[in-house]
């Protein structure tokens, strides 16, 4: 029997809840996420850091959490799209997405979101370009994407008032 | 997908890596921001009983200018590099750094990362090298620096020793009336380009070229400097004609393989409509002109 791989103690502030586990060091953030703390929000599309469909933020900056490890996110704070509403009430770009229906089948509008999220955190007023170019890591295979641009634009406007 | 299991170190300094890659021998990888690697594991393409990571030592990350030159600490995410404005002192590498793959990603990969893993396919080989560009590497007999060129050897190969590692690339700050723009098409932004083209150009006050400098991503196993198209621009006016020559030069030089991105002629077809385009805004950048330049998109 090869000596079994150690495990490595993390701490990770997650939609600003602290946990404190022990985990395998292969583990992706993602599984981190949806296996060990049940915040099943975030999905998984191509499993291949395409897609963006798991993307969250890592210390303020998007990161596609299917191809970060677990390990990486030790002292760190994470946001997903369970920390976006706060008191029932959707948060501005969740509540702009369904106002503009930037979605149809919803399963990457998590990952749309927390992109939109970053985008408007360092462009709050975002031009055209700067919308397609903050959202060309996330594929949608239904809407054709002008609903999410749509989306995007006024949860800047609400994010302005 | 699951990576295979594997042990993890962290390193806190470079010096530390460096001791664990010796002790460990070649069971083990350096892990920097991970696109690649991660990805590759995952796939089982690669296997590592060992992972020494460097996503935790302090002042590896950093752009700094220094006398005549720029300095990026091989930590550096390419977002750091985007959003830099030392960086932008050459619009060249914010061309880079800005069209590598997407947000996210950006917000992860290195450059000390992408230019260890030299995929041909990579963008930042072919864009430092139309630059005066040195690595500062750190292994078990010390530091050493070299020409990047000397540093990249061939597809996936770098003078690497087993237990060193990239830690800084030094750039210099071209002459007055320099001008540089890298160029890209990529079939959608998450992906490697088909093809890219880096140019670099240095005027005298009228519109004669001094200095030309073009590299072609993709098309190679590592990115290719035409030396005939160089030699087309440089010590000559940026006439069409001469424009044309160092184009075709270019296509000439490409050594393309064909795969899911394209054909042999097409790639070549691509690589010299991007050069044509990279010289023209590098010659504008050069004449002091504010140029904003993008990749093109299948």
């Amino acid at each position: 029997m090869p000596d079994p791989i150690p495990r490595v103690p993390i701490r990770v502030t997650v939609n600003g809840t602290r946990h404190e586990l022990e985990i395998e060091p292969r583990l992706l953030l993602v599984d981190l996420l949806r296996e060990q703390l049940d915040l099943t929000g975030t999905h998984v599309g191509c499993d291949t850091s395409y897609c963006g469909a798991c993307t969250v933020l890592l210390n303020g900056a998007s990161v596609k959490s299917c191809t970060v490890l677990a390990v990486h996110a030790n002292g760190g704070e994470i946001l997903t799209v369970e920390g976006l509403a706060k008191n029932g009430e959707l948060h501005p770009i969740q509540q702009a997405f369904v106002d503009q229906l930037g979605l149809q089948c919803g399963y990457c509008t998590p990952g749309l979101l927390l992109s939109t999220y970053q985008l408007l955190s360092k462009h709050p007023n975002p031009s055209e370009k700067e919308v397609r170019i903050g959202i060309a890591g996330n594929t949608c295979r239904c809407t054709g994407y002008q609903n999410i641009f749509k989306a995007v634009q006024a949860a800047a406007k609400a994010g302005r008032k | 997908m699951y990576p295979n299991a594997f042990q993890y170190h962290q390193a806190h300094s470079a010096e530390e890596a460096v001791r664990l890659l010796s002790e460990l021998g070649e069971d083990a990888k350096l892990l920097a921001g991970g696109q690649s690697l991660v990805p590759l594991m995952k796939l089982r393409l690669a296997s590592p009983a060992h992972l020494v990571d460097l996503n935790f030592v302090p002042d590896l990350a950093y752009v700094r200018r220094e006398k005549g030159a720029i300095r990026i600490g091989a930590l550096s995410r390419h977002a750091d590099i985007e959003a830099s404005p030392v960086a932008r002192q050459i619009p060249i590498l914010y061309d880079c750094a800005s069209g590598i793959a997407d947000v996210q990603i950006r917000n992860r990969g290195t450059l000390g990362g992408s230019l260890a893993e030299a995929d041909p396919s990579g963008d930042w080989g072919a864009v430092l090298l139309t630059l005066n560009t040195t690595v500062r590497t750190v292994g078990p007999q010390g530091e050493r620096s070299m020409a990047l060129s000397d540093f990249l050897v061939d597809a996936y190969t770098t003078a690497l020793g087993p237990a060193e590692l990239l830690r800084e690339v030094t750039v210099e700050i071209p002459p007055k009336n320099s001008g540089g723009a890298y160029l890209a098409f990529k079939r959608c932004a998450p992906v490697y380009p088909t093809a890219s083209a880096a140019v670099q150009l240095t005027l005298d006050d009228s519109a004669t070229c001094r200095d030309a400098r073009i590299a072609l991503g993709c098309v190679g196993l590592t990115a290719i400097c035409p030396a005939e198209a160089e030699r087309a621009l440089r010590g000559q006016p940026l006439t069409p004609k001469n424009i044309d020559a160092a184009v075709e030069a270019a296509r000439a030089a490409a050594d393309p393989q064909p795969d899911i991105r394209g054909s042999v002629e097409y790639k070549r077809h691509l690589v010299a409509m991007l050069v044509r385009k990279a010289i023209a805004s590098a010659a504008r950048r050069a004449r002091g002109e504010r140029v904003e330049v993008s990749h093109f998109y299948a």
